[in-house]
């Protein structure tokens, strides 16, 4: 279930998946388990909080995977790598975390905030993730993030073709 | 907070790994050291309660380090972040 999901989606975005079958099995377990523990599969070589509006962005493809692959030729696990990787042409390096440190220490400031102050600190937390509505400007493609993807999902029209929505829908009249 | 420990006939070392149960980079590094008779103590964070979560960012914070993982400290002095078999022999001698 794991293993096809993954390889669909390389085939959808023309990467692959590790050409080492040892490695790549233990990442997939690693997958299984997080979306077992969590009820998401969520990366298996990063530390996830176990909430899902702060987990969002690690979610496996995670928000980092494509300009990982670009420029390391693997994503942060190394689950998904780059063509010349695949072939064996490309020596993996470990790929530098990219995620903002703000956002990995959500995983350890959602414990402090249980311990002290119960609901309302996570709340809190929550709350200063802020999504904004994009649409790709190629295809009309549109989603809820905090950031636009690295390329569209539909089209593969590259980040900078998106553009946040600003319109308002006054109910008031 | 639990620490497991590993022996190895070369000790010299103080090595302290924090790891991810889940992480097959984790795994690699564990696999490496083992093969390489290192004696060390590791954790798997995602496994530790949160205050002992709190205690680990600490202190791989205190010591420069990203918080990614693996992070190997040795002799709580020199801190490898990622699999780097380079940085590793270079630190414990191998």
């Amino acid at each position: 279930m794991v293993r096809q999901r993954a390889e669909a989606d390389a085939r959808t975005y023309g990467y692959y998946l590790n050409p080492d079958p040892a490695f790549l099995q233990s990442l997939l377990e690693g997958l299984k388990k997080n979306e077992e523990r969590y009820g998401y599969p969520s990366c298996p070589c990063r530390l996830a909080s176990g909430k899902f509006e702060f987990d969002r962005d690690i979610i496996c493809p995670c928000d980092y995977r494509d300009p990982d692959i670009a420029e390391f030729g693997a994503c942060y696990c190394a689950l998904y790598v780059r063509k010349d990787v695949h072939e064996g042409g490309t020596e993996l390096e470990p790929v530098p975390e990219r995620r903002s440190l703000e956002k990995q220490s959500r995983a350890y400031n959602v414990a402090a905030g249980k311990e002290e102050k119960p609901a309302t600190a996570a709340k809190e937390e929550a709350s200063e993730i802020k999504p904004k509505l994009w649409y790709c400007k190629q295809c009309g493609y549109v989603v809820f993030r905090d950031e636009p993807p690295y390329t569209c999902p539909i089209c593969k029209a590259k980040k900078e073709m998106f553009a946040e929505i600003k319109k308002r829908i006054n109910f008031t009249g | 907070m639990q620490f497991s420990k590993v022996s190895g006939k070369k000790n010299q070392h103080k090595v302290v790994l924090y790891a991810l149960s889940t992480c097959a980079w984790c795994k690699m590094t564990k696999q490496f050291l083992k093969d390489n008779d290192i004696e060390y103590t590791y954790v798997d964070v995602d496994l530790c309660e949160e205050e002992d979560k709190q205690k680990i960012r600490q202190h791989i914070q205190s010591k420069g380090g990203p918080l990614s993982y693996p992070t190997v400290i040795v002799d709580d002095n020199v801190l490898i972040t990622g699999f780097r078999k380079d940085k590793l022999k270079e630190t414990l001698g191998i």
